[in-house]
C-alpha cells in the first residue's frame, strides 16, 4: 500500500522540477534493471520465448522431425472435442482440492511446533521438510511398494485388524486418493516452513495480552494466529493451486502404463506429456498446454478478487 | 559427449592446445583421417557384445571408429527425435517396429536398398518378416540384427507339486486352461497362468492364435470375433482366478510373479532367457516350449535393425558398418554373447549353448510361423488406446467384447486420421 503514495510523489516532483529530480531516480532504476537482468535474461530466454512459441506452434502441426504447417483453430477445436481431455481435467481438479489438504494440515503442525518450550523444533522441521526435498521419483517408487497389493506395508498393517488386501493405485477408485495421499505428504513440509515463518512474525505481545484476558490456546489460534496468518496462507494457496494443477511426475511413476486405472489417474500434464513425446501431437499438445495456462491464470485471478473478503493486512 | 565437442570446437579458436586436447575425444575426423561413427543403443546388457563386433569391425576397416552412444529406454525416442530436428542424431542406430515407418515416412532415414543391390548384403539370411518390416514403400531401410519370439515358460517345480504333466509342442489351449486350473493354489498364492495385458508377449500372441489379427490392410482387427475370442479366453482365466487380474500385475508383472514362483507359466520373450538364467532356481527347474496351439499355432516375432540417419555425413563409412552387423562374422559374436538370437540363419548354435539348461532351440523353431509385430506409421497412437480400454475385462469386470469392439472402432478413427495427414 505505502509504493503507491511514493511513486505519485515522485512523478509530481518530476513534474516540477524535471532536472533535478529524475535523473537520481532513472539511474537507480538503471541499477535496478542491472541487478535482476541475470534473472530476467534466463526467464525471458528460457520460459518467456518457449511460451510464445508455445502459443504460436498451437495453432500449427508440428512435424515429428521438426517442420510446421499452420492449421488455424483445429488444434483448440480437437482438445475442446475430446473427452479424456474433460476426464483429465477433472482428475486436475481432483488433485488440486486434494492437494490444498496440505495447507490447513501444515497450519496445525505450524502452530504447534510453535508453542512455546517445544524442544527439537529444528529435528521436526527437518524431518517435515524431507519429503519435499525428495525426488518424486523416488517418493513415487517407495510408496508404490507401501502401497503394493500383494508385499505392501500397508496392506499387512491393515491385515492386523481384518481388512482385506487392496490394490490401491490400481483400483480406479481409490487410485486417485492414493496419489493424492502421497502429493500432500510430500509437499506438507514445504507449507509448513512458510506458516512457521509467517507465525514467528506475529508479535509476541498479542498473544500475552490474550492470555492475560484469559483465551484459552484454541481460541489464540482462531482468534489472533489465523487472522494474522492470513496474507501468508494467502500466497500459499496461490502456489499451491498452481503446483497442483500442474502434477504430473508423482502420476507417471506411481501408475505406469498398463494400469487399469490410468484414465482415471490422468491429469492435464500427463496428457500433455502422452500427446506431444509419444503421440506425436505437438501442435495439439501445445494448444492443451496454452488452455491451462488459461485455468491457471483464472483460477489464480479469481483468488486475488477473493483475497480481498478474507485476508488481514495487519 | 555431444556437448563436450561443441565446447571444444568453441574454445578451439581461442587457443590451440585445447584443440589438442579434445582431437580424441571429438567426432568427424582427426589428422589420420580416420572417422568416427556414433552409435546409438538402449540395452546396457548388450554393450559388451556389440562392442566387441565394433572391434572385429574396426580390424577390418581400420579407418573406421565406432563409439557407442547408450540413451536409456525410456528417453531413447524422445531424445532420438529431439537429436534429429537438432541435428546431432547418431550416424547408424538401433530402430524397432513400432517407430520404424514414422522415420521412414518423414525422410529421416537413408534409403538402403542401392547399397544393398550393391554390396550383395546377405539380406535373405534373415527370417524374410522381419526384413519386411523395416521396409516402407519398396525401400528397405533397415537391416535386422536379431529377433525375439515369445514361449511359454514353466515352473518344473510347481508342476511336479501340482502332479501336472510338463508342456510340450503338442499342447493346445485346451491342455493350457486344464494345467493352470490344476496348478492355481489360492492358498500359497500361486496361479497357474499370468493373461497379462501387455500386447507383444500376451495379447497379440493369443489373437493370433485365435485366428484373429490386430491390423490388416489399414483396418484395425479388434472388432473381428475371432480376436475377441483370443481375448476372451486370457480374460477368462482371470474371471476363474486361473490368473492374477491386471490390477494386481501392474504391482506385480508376471514375470516378477514366475521368478518368485507364485505362477507356474508365463508368456515371455527369448530376450528374457539370459535374466530367467540369472535366477537360481529357475535356473534348475524352469523350462521352455513353444506357446499352445488355439485354433493355430503362432507367435509373435519382432526384432530390431540398424539404419542410417538421412541427416549423417558419414554415410560411406556408416553403410559399410550396417553391412558388416547384417553379415555372418557380426551375427557369430552376437550370438555368443548370449543376450539375443541374432537374426542371421545358422548362426544362433552359440546362442543356444550358453544356457544349456533350457531348451531354447523351441525360439527359433518358432520364426518359421511366426506373425510380425503389427505396426503403422503412427503406432503408438493406437497402441495407447489398448490398455485403458481393455484394462477394466482384464481386471475381472468383464465386458471384453464391447471392450474390444471400442477399441476396434477408436483404432480404426485413429488410422484413418494417420492417413489423413
Amino acid at each position: 500500500m505505502s509504493v503507491f503514495p511514493a511513486t505519485a510523489a515522485a512523478k509530481s516532483a518530476g513534474r516540477r522540477a524535471p532536472g533535478s529530480a529524475a535523473r537520481p531516480s532513472s539511474r537507480g532504476q538503471r541499477a535496478a534493471y542491472g541487478f535482476i537482468a541475470p534473472l530476467g535474461i534466463g526467464f525471458a530466454i528460457f520460459y518467456f520465448w518457449p511460451m510464445i512459441q508455445t502459443f504460436y506452434f498451437s495453432f500449427t502441426e508440428f512435424g515429428p522431425f521438426g517442420g510446421h504447417t499452420w492449421t488455424g483453430t483445429d488444434n483448440y477445436a480437437r482438445v475442446l472435442r475430446d473427452v479424456t481431455v474433460w476426464q483429465a481435467l477433472g482428475n486436475t481438479l481432483i488433485y488440486c482440492g486434494i492437494g490444498l489438504l496440505a495447507l490447513p494440515l501444515a497450519i496445525v503442525i505450524a502452530a504447534l511446533l510453535n508453542r512455546r518450550g517445544l524442544r527439537g523444533v529444528s529435528v521436526y522441521r527437518a524431518l517435515y521438510f524431507v519429503p519435499f526435498v525428495t525426488l518424486p521419483v523416488a517418493v513415487g517408487l517407495v510408496w508404490n511398494w507401501l502401497y503394493n497389493g500383494d508385499f505392501g506395508l500397508l496392506n499387512e498393517i491393515l491385515g492386523w485388524f481384518g481388512v482385506d488386501r487392496h490394490y490401491w493405485v490400481s483400483d480406479p477408485s481409490t487410485a486417485v486418493f492414493a496419489i493424492g495421499a502421497v502429493m500432500v505428504w510430500s509437499t506438507t513440509g514445504y507449507y509448513l516452513i512458510i506458516f512457521m515463518a509467517g507465525i514467528k512474525s506475529i508479535p509476541q505481545d498479542y498473544y500475552e495480552a490474550a492470555e492475560i484476558d484469559g483465551a484459552g490456546p484454541l481460541r489464540r489460534f482462531f482468534t489472533i494466529t489465523l487472522p494474522l496468518l492470513s496474507p501468508t496462507l494467502f500466497f500459499a494457496s496461490v502456489i499451491c493451486m498452481i503446483q497442483s494443477l500442474q502434477t504430473f511426475d508423482l502420476i507417471y511413476i506411481m501408475m505406469g502404463e498398463k494400469n487399469p486405472a490410468v484414465g482415471d489417474t490422468q491429469s492435464i500434464v500427463g496428457l500433455f506429456y502422452k500427446w506431444a513425446f509419444m503421440e506425436n501431437a505437438q501442435g495439439a499438445a501445445a494448444a492443451l498446454a496454452f488452455l491451462l495456462m488459461l485455468l491457471i491464470a483464472g483460477l489464480t485471478y479469481l483468488q486475488f478478487r477473493l483475497q480481498r473478503k478474507w485476508v488481514h493486512y495487519g | 559427449m555431444r556437448r563436450r565437442t561443441l565446447l571444444c570446437s568453441g574454445l578451439a579458436a581461442a587457443s590451440a592446445p585445447v584443440l589438442a586436447a579434445c582431437s580424441d575425444e571429438g567426432g568427424g575426423t582427426d589428422g589420420g583421417g580416420r572417422t568416427t561413427l556414433s552409435y546409438g543403443m538402449w540395452d546396457p546388457a548388450q554393450v559388451p557384445g556389440m562392442q566387441q563386433i565394433i572391434a572385429a569391425f574396426e580390424k577390418e576397416h581400420p579407418d573406421i571408429s565406432v563409439r557407442i552412444e547408450l540413451t536409456p529406454w525410456a528417453s531413447y525416442w524422445t531424445t532420438l527425435k529431439t537429436s534429429m530436428r537438432g541435428g546431432t542424431a547418431p550416424d547408424v542406430f538401433w530402430m524397432n517396429a513400432v517407430n520404424f515407418q514414422l522415420y521412414a515416412a518423414h525422410d529421416v532415414l537413408e534409403p538402403l536398398s542401392e547399397h544393398i543391390a550393391r554390396d550383395r548384403t546377405p539380406v535373405d539370411r534373415h527370417p524374410e518378416q522381419l526384413v519386411r518390416l523395416y521396409a516402407y514403400d519398396g525401400t528397405q531401410y533397415g537391416l535386422p540384427k536379431d529377433f525375439d519370439t515369445i514361449g511359454l515358460w514353466y515352473n518344473k517345480a510347481l508342476f511336479d507339486k501340482a502332479g501336472v504333466k510338463y508342456p510340450d509342442t503338442s499342447w493346445t489351449w485346451d491342455d493350457l486352461r486344464d494345467a493352470a486350473a490344476e496348478l492355481t493354489n489360492p492358498r500359497e498364492r500361486v496361479h497357474g497362468f499370468c493373461s497379462e495385458m501387455q500386447r507383444q508377449i500376451v495379447l497379440y500372441p493369443a489373437i493370433h492364435a485365435a485366428g484373429g489379427h490386430v491390423l490388416r490392410d489399414g483396418k484395425s482387427g479388434f472388432g473381428d470375433e475371432r480376436t475377441i475370442e483370443g481375448l476372451r479366453f486370457l480374460t477368462d482365466m482371470i474371471d476363474r482366478g486361473w490368473s492374477p487380474p491386471q490390477s494386481a500385475m501392474v504391482e506385480n508383472i508376471g514375470r516378477v510373479r514366475f521368478w518368485s514362483e507364485k505362477a507356474a507359466m508365463v508368456h515371455d520373450l527369448s530376450a528374457m532367457a539370459g535374466q530367467m538364467y540369472a535366477v537360481p532356481a529357475l535356473k534348475d527347474h524352469a523350462g521352455v516350449t513353444v506357446l499352445p496351439k488355439g485354433r493355430e499355432r503362432t507367435t509373435v516375432i519382432h526384432g530390431l535393425a540398424n539404419v542410417i540417419s538421412a541427416k549423417s555425413d558419414k554415410k560411406a563409412a556408416a553403410w559399410k558398418f550396417v553391412h558388416f552387423m547384417a553379415g555372418r562374422r557380426a551375427a557369430e559374436i552376437q550370438a555368443k554373447s548370449g543376450v539375443t538370437i541374432s537374426s542371421y540363419a545358422g548362426t544362433q548354435d552359440a546362442w543356444l549353448k550358453s544356457m544349456p539348461e533350457f531348451d531354447l532351440k523351441h525360439f527359433i523353431a518358432m520364426e518359421k510361423y511366426g506373425v510380425p509385430y503389427p505396426s503403422s506409421k503412427n503406432t503408438a497412437v493406437w497402441e495407447n488406446l489398448q490398455y485403458p480400454l481393455l484394462g477394466a475385462a482384464f481386471s475381472g469386470k468383464g465386458g471384453i467384447e464391447g471392450a474390444a469392439r471400442t477399441l476396434g472402432e477408436q483404432m480404426d478413427r485413429a488410422l484413418k486420421e494417420e492417413r489423413d495427414s
